[in-house]
């Protein structure tokens, strides 16, 4: 493979030795990169605790990262959620995996646990372990603008030092990997932070090939108004979903007791727009720049944050959604999760959150005081040590981001399919039951979603090991993406073959699951969206979710993925997918 | 999913796209189902177990398609490589095998949207809903409806016409689309409630699809109404727009317009330029042929014309401007505005016909079919001479 190295780092953080290891390429091919990768190194070892020293923590480029494919500038972080116990990975931007790959470096594997706290620095060839005692408890701000000139930096913030479950990773200051606790693991080794800078130039197979690869994909995404549009992405940021899922009547409200926000069209990207008056920012090799920094430096939150610190916790003030967004990443915390564990303790403790309790709240569960250390465990323990666990909004202990499953069903199926708990990135069916891409599909209905899901899951996991931007695949395909990869790495490939290996990728995710003990039960959202009904207007209907048909549609799922009834893989498609190595 | 295969199955003859009886789809959730028997069905079940999706459409084409893409494809063609916008951007290139297996369907689906198979018909898959292979089946006819005449065209003005492509031509010409004289009547304007307008902007789009000014079903229409634009949303099919028209402030003050059509910025841009009300937007097949009929061989901007074309050209009193679809740099929401001021109508470089009016979509409507009546005249006119 001409455009890889297969060269991986790996450091030993109880040792504080390091080598180099080069894969081979056989083993690329079949993983592809980032997450595939990723899978790798974690898969010896998932039985074990999340926090213990043999347990790896990944960071893994793709093979267009680095390289002039458009959005190809992630990395996929990787290793066991503290929060779920499941696999926990996250596709995060910024610079850190092009610095990664500049630097010769496709993957960093860590493994261990320093004696002190310590920070990791590498330059090109040279790496380096280095004392981080002065750093504790500092923000990941504050990190940032002391390592910047480093290069490229991952860091955690007070709340992983204070055992957060839900404690992100934080690259280059505002990119968070933000679901399951990465940063815990991080912080279960000592390790504060990474630096990494790179200068070198990623080798290309074939740059011609490449050049019209990446044309096509940049064609597609100026065709698609979601992305592109006068209210896409690029003008809006994540930001645009909002007014879409408002008046769709599926925004998660009052720890999803309703669907419908009555002050949402004051809390919207053109109201934070006006407040904050933001420039655009993004990640390396993408001209899309989803992401949005006012005038004063405040980073503006993403669509789920918004929905999450507005409508879920019942708060119509947007300064206190941006002032909840800033603590959380200042203190390395999934926004996700915090707010949906705010929302969890109103209900239970019939409490309404002024901005005060708010922004008071999430700064006790970083720094693990007062009422915050209950919190900081998540809605799910949080839920079940009052007595209530059916009230935590959460799958495998994960909490629902911003979507309404009672909205659309092929996302309720994907939340209890998704390997890592109630994830909508996993296979994204607001693509087509919400944003209409590639077609629209009928969003209260069951038909046919079983296989659209696990399509969409295996191109999202192959999308996470390249590692591209799901975003793009609104407009684009993985035709065009098989054509830049081939071009990269002179490997010749296709569409499916490509959706082979994020099969193959995404099965191995079950196997693992299966491993730590996942069955059917833990494949199942709260009782609420089955018993109780959504805020229907505007001519829409929201009807609890027909429990026996959501559990039809999961079964036809176990079907098509190659699981048996409790969910697990069976032997036969591990042997279908050329697995039989992993038994 | 039995009902959406019949559904695509009816919509892809009332487009004339397939004869009746003919167009076989199957839809693959845990289990497979086909919308009628077929001796075909073994070799497309392998197909489905070879590939990552949920939906084959496999059938042969309605005349005029069927003589056209059985001249492109014929000899030794392994893919056809049409000019037209929507292929260029979506579709890239439309391979060509000759065997009926699932062998070759499968290699050639595993890189692309579509596979023709030379003298059975063209195979389409979708992996979200049959809507998608339904799409690409149109694409693929779409595209080499344009490219057969765009292809005569040129080699009439070199001398290089074929016999066996004039024996296609004509008996293409016996199956071209017949226009009315007359344009129907459209609700008139101005609207006095929301509803109104939905209904005006729905009617509208029917009537497009009935008058067959689109490239099946795909086109997008749009109504300013205070200070709202009411839009047809993304990949809606103009016969259905019930349920799937978006109202967005014309200030900007709500989003609602991320799930609008791709030329919602053109839309906007030519409002805002023209002081009109409604616009329609088809892909009539001769304006889109005409476009794309330049005598100037040794142009620089050849085989970019669709982005660069440095000339400025007409058809009749119509102008033809590039710009590929959305936003990018080369987006027609940058080219076509201006030319629309003081236009009935501008045709868009191997894309489709834009046309204006205000208060309601009757003068819209009637530009819409005289300039692709005019095309056409046009077009037949050159076909004659040759």
């Amino acid at each position: 493979m001409t455009g890889r190295w297969g060269r991986i780092l790996l450091i030993d953080l109880s040792s504080g030795q390091y080598r180099f290891e080069r894969l081979d390429p056989d083993i690329c091919r079949f993983w592809i990169g980032g997450k595939g990768l990723a899978g790798y190194y974690l898969f010896p070892e998932m039985t074990r605790s999340w926090n213990a020293p043999e347990m790896p923590l990944v960071f893994m480029t793709g093979p267009l990262t680095g390289t002039l494919a458009p959005a190809s500038g992630r990395i996929c972080v990787m290793s066991k959620s503290p929060l779920t116990g499941a696999i926990g990975d996250c596709s995060v931007g910024g610079s850190f995996g092009w610095h990664m790959r500049k630097a010769g470096i496709d993957g960093i594997v860590i493994s261990g646990k320093s004696q002190r706290l310590c920070g990791i620095e590498i330059s090109d060839g040279s790496v380096s372990v280095e004392d981080a005692g002065s750093l504790s408890g500092a923000g990941t701000d504050e990190l940032y603008g002391r390592l910047k000139e480093k290069g490229a930096v991952a860091c955690t913030g007070p709340a992983a030092e204070h055992g957060v479950l839900f404690s992100s990773i934080m690259v280059d200051g505002t990119f968070a990997a933000g679901r399951g606790g990465l940063g815990l693991v991080s912080a279960s080794k000592n390790l504060k932070y990474i630096t990494v800078r790179g200068t070198g130039t990623v080798p290309v197979h074939d740059k011609e090939k490449l050049r019209i690869a990446s044309e096509d994909i940049r064609r597609l995404v100026a065709a698609t108004p979601a992305l592109t549009g006068e209210h896409g992405l690029q003008n809006c940021g994540t930001a645009a979903c909002y007014d879409l899922i408002s008046c769709r009547r599926m925004m998660p409200t009052a720890n999803f007791r309703r669907t419908f926000f009555g002050p949402a069209s004051a809390m919207n990207s053109h109201a934070f727009s006006n407040a904050y008056k933001p420039e655009r920012y993004g990640c390396k090799a993408c001209h899309i720049l989803c992401k949005r920094i006012g005038e004063d430096g405040i980073h503006l939150p993403e669509f789920e944050t918004m929905a999450h610190f507005s409508a879920l916790i019942e708060n119509d003030d947007i300064k206190a959604v941006a002032a909840a967004n800033t603590i959380c990443n200042d203190a390395g915390m999934d926004t996700i999760s915090a707010g949906a564990t705010l929302a969890c303790f109103s209900e239970i403790r019939g409490e309404r959150l002024t901005p005060d309790r708010i922004t008071g709240l999430l700064l006790d569960i970083a720094f693990g005081q007062g009422e915050g250390k209950k919190l900081g465990q998540g809605s799910y323990l949080f839920a079940e040590s009052e007595g209530c666990p059916e009230l935590s909004m959460s799958v495998k202990g994960m909490e629902l981001p911003g979507y309404d499953p009672r909205g659309a069903y092929g996302m309720s199926l994907g939340y209890v399919t998704s390997t890592r708990g109630a994830c909508h990135l996993r296979a994204y069916p607001i693509s087509h039951e919400i944003l209409r891409k590639p077609v629209a599909t009928d969003r209260f209905s069951f038909a046919g979603k079983a296989r659209i899901v696990k399509i969409a899951e295996d191109m999202n996991a192959v999308i996470d090991s390249l590692t591209a931007c799901k975003f793009f695949f609104f407009g684009c395909s993985l035709e065009e993406y098989a054509s830049a990869y081939s071009a990269v790495t002179g490997t010749e490939t296709s569409a499916q073959d490509l959706l082979a290996a994020g099969e193959r990728i995404y099965f191995r995710d079950r196997m693992m699951n299966a491993k730590c003990g996942f069955t059917s039960e833990d494949d199942d959202l709260p009782p609420r969206f089955f018993s109780e009904a959504g805020s229907s207007g505007d001519g829409i209907e929201i009807p609890p979710i027909n429990r026996q048909e959501f559990l039809e549609a999961r079964y036809r799922y176990y079907r098509v993925r190659g699981l048996d009834q409790e969910g697990c893989p069976l032997r036969s498609k591990v042997l279908e997918l050329g697995l039989e190595g992993l038994l | 999913m039995k009902k959406l295969l019949e559904k695509y199955s009816a919509k892809l003859v009332s487009a004339g796209l397939a004869e009746a009886g003919n167009p076989l789809l199957g839809g693959l959730d845990a289990d497979l189902e086909w919308n009628r028997e077929d001796p075909a069905i073994p070799v497309l079940e392998k197909v489905f177990s070879g590939l990552s999706i949920n939906s084959l459409l496999f059938s042969l084409p309605a005349e005029p398609y069927r003589s056209i893409i059985d001249f492109l494809a014929s000899g030794e063609v392994s893919c056809i490589r049409p000019e037209d916008s929507e292929t260029r951007t979506f579709m890239h290139d439309l391979p060509v095998v000759r065997d009926f297996t699932s062998d070759t369907i499968i290699e050639k689906l595993r890189k692309r949207k579509s596979v023709i198979i030379k003298g059975k018909g063209i195979v389409t898959w979708g992996t979200v809903s049959p809507e998608q292979a339904f799409i690409f089946y149109s694409s693929v006819c779409f595209a080499c409806f344009v490219k057969f005449f765009s292809d005569y065209l040129r080699d009439s003005r070199r001398g290089e016409v074929s016999p066996e492509q004039d024996r296609v031509l004509k008996k293409a010409l016996k199956h071209i689309d017949k226009y009315p004289d007359k344009p129907p009547e459209l609700m008139s304007g101005p609207f006095k409630s929301r509803e109104d307008v939905y209904r005006a902007v729905a009617q509208a789009g029917r009537q497009t699809v009935k008058h067959r000014l689109v490239d099946s079903f795909f086109g997008n229409v749009s109504l300013r109404w205070g200070e709202t634009l009411f839009i047809t949303q993304t990949t809606s099919s103009l016969d259905e727009l019930e349920g799937c028209i978006d109202p967005c402030p014309m200030d900007g003050s709500a989003c609602t317009s991320i799930t609008a059509s791709s030329e919602f910025s053109a839309h906007m841009g030519i409002l805002r330029l023209t002081g009109m009300d409604a616009i329609l937007h088809g892909h009539p097949k001769f304006s889109v042929i005409m476009s794309m009929n330049c005598r100037q061989e040794n142009c620089a901007a050849r085989g970019s014309c669709h982005i660069r074309c440095p000339e400025k050209r007409f058809i009749g009193d119509v102008p033809i401007v590039p710009g590929e679809v959305g936003t990018g740099p080369y987006g027609l929401c940058n080219t076509l505005p201006p030319s629309m001021k003081n236009n009935r109508g501008v045709i868009v470089w191997g894309h489709g016909l834009f046309t204006v009016s205000e208060g309601d979509f009757n003068s819209a409507f009637r530009n819409l079919l005289s300039i692709e009546k005019m095309c056409q005249k046009e077009c037949l006119k050159l076909l004659e001479r040759t």
